[in-house]
């Protein structure tokens, strides 16, 4: 299986105001998206990947030959991968309120001409879901052939799939809940508590301090971590390994686990890579989803108006979004008697599950993305 | 296609929704879709059946139907079909109670184990029969609860369900002479179609 290979993001200016859920306007953003594969004659292939908390435009490929990762999803798409672009024109974009070049906090405020750094207004799902719906128009695309999201991007999904239901054929939902736990909450809030507290963050303006929360933010990255790898990922990746020192008595050096490293090096990448504000904003909406909330709590009624078949699937040690959400949104969609498909797969490593390779996973993938191809070919046969 | 997947469509209306426990690589949901146009749901555990049943376009649901079926409504399907899983529950009969309060008619179907040839294989040799159709050794073995014609009429009538038809495969026919005479006896496969 080959890769996308080099990759250019390309950006659009929407200058039309967009209404949010909060109740304030954003006059004008940017988003910064890229695509994979090609646009068919119809628009009939278009397949919108949503990213979760720390996710962006960048899914697939390399954008200089000697980028150390591909995209944050280049498992899964590529051709001849399980989102094919050799079938499929697959559009990833950064949403707005995150830190890779879309409109956000770290964004010019154009009232200030500051950063808006914590004054940026507070989104909730369905925002992101009206600007990719512009997007969408700026592609000329009518409908998605799917909408696929893991976590915080597969409420976006199902969230697309209740506001723009003929916009959507096919809705994949992986590693997602209708509303957060509130031990997933709980968690969030402790992220946050440690970004707050960093005497670095200036109410959310170390922008215009010339600094960053880089402690706190590095703080909230390993909670985070631990909680997105289940106990036997974790044992099975670090176990007790040492990376400096030794158990044996009569050593006095401090001995360091490879966990204790893992977590640090990921805490440190992540405390400059991404934006505390930006952090704070999307673990926020992640806790305010509440899927069925405007629909009398009633997810069933939720999904009555819903036109596009789904794909759900979780993972078994996934403790941050476990099969039990997954089978809720199951459930729920076989009440309102809606075509869906549910997998359960047996794979170690947690919520990370839903981006590292696996064979089952990568098979109900294909094979569910393999039959959109096989409807559209069928549909233009006819 | 099993013989008894062929008999279940004449027993399904178009345009009904169909739930098929154990669907397997959905074959019966695939012919039900084509030709009656139903809403058609598999409950499936094995994980390649179920890629399988994704591949052809089918809604399949990961479950294990030892762990329950009350995340289904009551009345919430026409039809609840179950091919050749019976004898593989831990709860047959609860699994056939909740089959009832799901779906307004089902549709059940089980290898007989009063067959003649399981009758005189036990008789002759002694022990557990292995056949073509049933290849497990005991201890090793999905089938964990057989029965037979005779003993799933007296469950049904012990649980006042109503047999609105029943039809008893052998071989490749389902209407000799034999099986008519003496399904119990003579019968391979029961297909049984009932309802509360």
């Amino acid at each position: 299986m080959s890769s996308v290979g080099i990759v250019s993001p390309q950006s659009h200016y929407f200058d039309q105001p967009i209404d949010l859920a909060c109740g304030r306007t954003l006059p004008a953003y940017e988003l910064v998206y890229e695509t994979y594969g090609q646009l068919n004659a119809d628009a009939s292939n278009a397949v919108l990947i949503c990213h979760a908390l720390s996710g962006h435009h960048h899914a697939a490929g390399r954008h200089h030959p000697d980028d150390k990762h591909p995209g944050w999803w280049d498992a899964y798409i590529g051709p001849g991968k399980p989102i094919d672009t050799n079938k499929f024109f697959v559009v990833s974009l950064n949403n707005i309120g995150g830190c890779h070049g879309s409109t956000g906090p770290t964004s010019i405020n154009p009232d200030t001409g500051k950063p808006w750094g914590a004054d940026f207004p507070p989104l909730r799902c369905r925002d992101w879901v009206n600007t990719q719906y512009r997007l969408m128009q700026l592609l000329h695309i009518e409908q998605w052939a799917a909408v696929i999201g893991g976590s915080l991007g597969g409420m976006q999904a199902m969230r697309w799939s209740l506001m723009y239901p003929e916009c959507v054929r096919h809705c994949v939902v992986i590693a997602s809940a209708m509303k957060l736990s509130t031990q997933n909450i709980a968690f969030n809030e402790v992220a946050r508590q440690a970004i707050l507290s960093d005497p670095e963050f200036h109410d959310g303006h170390y922008l215009e301090h010339n600094t960053l929360p880089k402690q706190g933010l590095r703080l909230a990255r390993m909670v985070g971590h631990i909680t997105y790898l289940s106990e036997d990922g974790m044992k099975e990746k670090f176990g007790r390994e040492l990376k400096t020192g030794s158990l044996d008595l009569g050593h006095s050096d401090e001995a360091e686990f490879q966990i204790e490293s893992y977590l640090r090096y990921q805490g440190d990448s992540f405390s400059t890579a991404f934006d505390a504000n930006s952090y704070i904003l999307m673990t926020k909406a992640l806790d305010m989803f509440d899927l069925a909330n405007d629909y009398g709590d009633d997810p069933v009624a939720a999904f009555k108006g819903a036109l596009c078949d789904y794909l759900i699937v979780s993972f078994t040690t996934d403790w941050r979004f476990s099969p039990q959400r997954s089978r809720e949104i199951v459930n729920a969609m076989i009440a309102a008697h809606k075509p869906v498909s549910y997998a359960e797969i047996d794979a170690n490593f947690g919520h990370d599950a839903f981006l590292i390779p696996h064979s089952r996973y990568e098979t109900v993938l294909r094979n569910y993305l393999q039959r959109i191809v096989k409807e559209n070919e069928d549909k233009s046969c006819a | 296609m099993r013989l008894d997947l062929q008999l279940i469509p004449q027993w399904i209306k178009q345009n009904t929704n169909v739930l098929d426990l154990g669907c397997g690589d959905g074959k019966l949901l695939s012919v039900l879709t084509r030709t009656k146009n139903v809403y058609g749901l598999g409950v499936e555990i094995d994980s390649e059946q179920i890629s399988l049943c994704i591949a052809e376009g089918l809604n399949v649901v990961e479950q294990d139907l030892n762990d329950g079926l009350s995340n289904f409504e009551n009345d919430s399907f026409d039809t609840v079909v179950m091919t050749h899983a019976l004898q593989t529950l831990r709860n047959p009969h609860l699994v056939l109670d909740e089959m009832l309060r799901i779906g307004k008619e089902c549709i059940v179907t089980f290898p007989n184990f009063g067959h003649w040839r399981c009758r005189l294989y036990l008789m002759l040799k002694g022990r557990m029969p292995v056949s073509k159709f049933l290849p497990y050794s005991w201890y090793d073995t999905p089938n964990i609860h057989f029965c037979t014609i005779r003993d799933f009429d007296a469950l049904c009538h012990e649980k006042n369900i109503k047999i609105k038809h029943r039809v008893v495969v052998a071989g490749e026919s389902t209407d000799g002479l034999l099986t008519r005479l003496c399904p119990n006896l003579f019968g391979l496969t029961a297909v049984y179609h009932i309802s509360k």
